[in-house]
């Protein structure tokens, strides 16, 4: 099922139509109500009236994270306080938050990109949606939940933790969905194994996994462990939160809401678009919102896009996976390093977790990175020769992705702390003067 | 009858032995024999428990890794050269020794190895044969 027929299989030549009608409108709204963004038009030289084609996008200032913390708490809203119905809410780069606005009708698109998200991985009107994302100012919880209601499915607000409970309610209650972070469904994956139960014993068949980035090995372990099918659902605060894209049966790549949030990919450097297909730093402009519009913000997530009708019958635009935040890069001894290619070299081992921690620190003039895992838990070790055959082949296999040396050190299961929300798998211990 | 060994890996940080000995006294299990492995970052410990599944209960979820594995503990005369005598009758066979330590048979007072060898059960027949005493975990009591 399709729950928006006309945006989700529009043909190219309506879509693009739709989303220039909807560009012009928005940025001249934007320009009008938001003093801050109208000087960094005016400075550009770039009037609301230039914007005559989709290309011509290319014109207006990019928004980032540094103009939220600028304008914190309310700066860059648009409506009125009195028109904004909700405050969400998550980390900023200088310690205070940002804040995002939203108004009534921000808050039915947002629902909206839910709900197709949803009908997309085959949740509708008769099955029980398991929310486990973290309930407040966080979307997750929140907007996946308006998305479940939207489309009249039973909502179970778990909310995140007291994961004893959440195995008890996926079994008790039949949950179909489960809607968490990756790391999460790993953790209740493990928990499940844990307390002696099968994956064919839980009704469970889809999951909707967001928020951080994750790969194909932490894919494999949650669909095997949970005996689903998971799918990726793509957001930030920023733009709106979950729903923004979603991966659908074919698992294709996510179909991006297009007609609400058009998406851009630039070159982190030179910040030019870069042609469809090439990877670079995802930029999102809301299309709609009213609240608190993003012109080209840059999300600092890396991705590519992907054109063409896909087998499920949508033409929307769809996304790669996110390989890394250009944030979490980490350049070691002058190497750009993400967290996700030291996953992937981790869960090539049936001997490890993907409960790990990456530590950085600087010895002398040099730079140092250390990797902490744990051994999968029951794994019998009586054997040093073992453990030092281990750390040979994992430091090799590291060496050969990374291209530097990254040292290893094994850790007992269980004694990293576990993860109810996005996981901290990144500690920079270095100090420049 | 072969003798029970539970093995634990530890990460090699000032206090992590303590832990580890701080849960099983808290369980009230007694070491019988005890030897550690080491590297510079890691170690393992292998000791002997007369209940090795209490222990192995007591240290999950402590963040210890712990399993139970077969070992010979053959008695020893306490006389010099009869350590030798085993380890020769084990290298006539070719069966190779991963490692050995020492234990006690605390009900007499005597001496005992314990071994991990290449071919268990070869080595526990030809032992046998040799008219070596192979030690019971209540020996080791
Ligand atoms: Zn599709």
């Amino acid at each position: 099922m399709i729950w928006n027929k006309e945006m989700e299989c529009a043909d190219r030549e309506t879509m693009r139509k739709v989303q220039l009608e909807r560009l012009q409108e928005v940025v001249k709204y934007e320009y009008e109500h938001v003093p801050y963004y109208a000087a960094k038009m005016d400075k550009a030289g770039v009037r609301p009236e230039d914007i005559r084609t989709l290309e011509d996008i290319e014109l207006l200032p990019f928004i980032t994270k540094e103009d939220l913390a600028v304008n914190y708490p309310t700066g860059l809203f648009a409506a009125k306080m009195e028109d904004i119905v909700r405050i969400q809410s998550s980390s900023g780069t200088t310690g205070k938050p940002k804040i995002v606005g939203y108004t009534q009708r921000d808050m039915d698109d947002w629902a909206e990109s839910v709900a197709r998200g949803l009908t997309m991985c085959g949740i509708g009107k008769n099955d029980v949606a398991h929310i486990s994302y973290g309930y407040g100012l966080f979307t997750g919880g929140l907007g996946a939940h308006a998305g479940a209601e939207a489309i009249g499915a039973t909502v179970l607000p778990m909310s995140t933790g007291n994961t004893a409970r959440q195995i008890m309610f996926l079994q008790d209650m039949k949950s179909d969905a489960l809607c968490c972070t990756p790391s999460y469904a790993l953790t209740i994956a493990e928990a499940v194994e844990k307390a002696g139960i099968k994956p064919e014993d839980l009704q469970l068949r889809a999951g909707l996994f967001g928020a951080e980035p994750w790969t194909q090995s932490m894919r494999n372990k949650i669909e095997k462990g949970l005996g689903i099918r998971a799918h990726d659902i793509y957001g930030l605060t920023e733009i709106t939160g979950p729903g923004v894209s979603t991966s659908c049966i074919e698992n294709n790549g996510m179909h991006v809401q297009e007609d609400l949030f058009y998406p851009e990919i630039v070159d982190p450097n030179t910040l030019k678009q870069l042609p469809m297909g090439e990877t670079g730093e995802l930029v999102f402009t809301t299309l709609r919102k009213q609240g608190m519009p993003m012109i080209r913000y840059r999300t600092r997530d890396i991705c590519y896009l992907m054109e063409g009708k896909c087998a499920c019958g949508r033409t929307t635009v769809r996304m790669s996976r996110v390989f890394g935040r250009t944030d979490d890069m980490l350049i070691v001894k002058g190497v750009n390093v993400f967290p996700s290619q030291v996953e992937t070299v981790i869960a090539k081992f049936d001997e490890l977790t993907l409960n790990y921690k990456i530590l950085v620190d600087r010895k002398g003039n040099s730079d140092t990175i250390e990797l902490m895992v744990e051994f999968a838990d029951g794994l019998a070790i009586d054997d040093i020769e073992f453990v030092e055959s281990m750390k040979k082949r994992v430091e090799h296999e590291l060496r050969d992705s990374l291209q530097i040396g990254c040292k290893v050190r094994f850790l007992n299961a269980g004694t990293l702390p576990r993860s109810e929300g996005k996981a901290v798998r990144v500690e920079d211990r270095r100090k420049y003067e | 009858m072969a003798v029970k060994q539970v093995s634990i890996f530890l990460e090699n940080e000032t206090g992590r032995l303590a832990d580890l000995t701080e849960i099983l006294a808290e369980n009230g299990i007694d070491l019988n024999a005890v030897t550690i492995a080491e590297t510079g970052e890691y170690g393992i410990l292998r000791c002997i428990v007369q209940n090795p599944e209490d222990a192995i209960k007591a240290l999950a979820g402590k963040g210890f890794m712990a399993s139970i594995s077969d070992v010979l503990t053959v008695a020893i005369d306490n006389v010099p050269g009869a350590v030798n005598k085993v380890l020769q009758i084990l290298a006539d066979a070719g069966i190779g020794v991963k490692y050995i330590y020492s234990t006690i048979q605390s009900a007499k007072g005597e001496a005992a190895i314990t071994m991990k060898t290449t071919d268990q059960e070869r080595a526990e027949n030809i032992l046998t044969k040799a008219g070596i005493r192979l030690c019971e975990m209540e020996d080791l009591k």
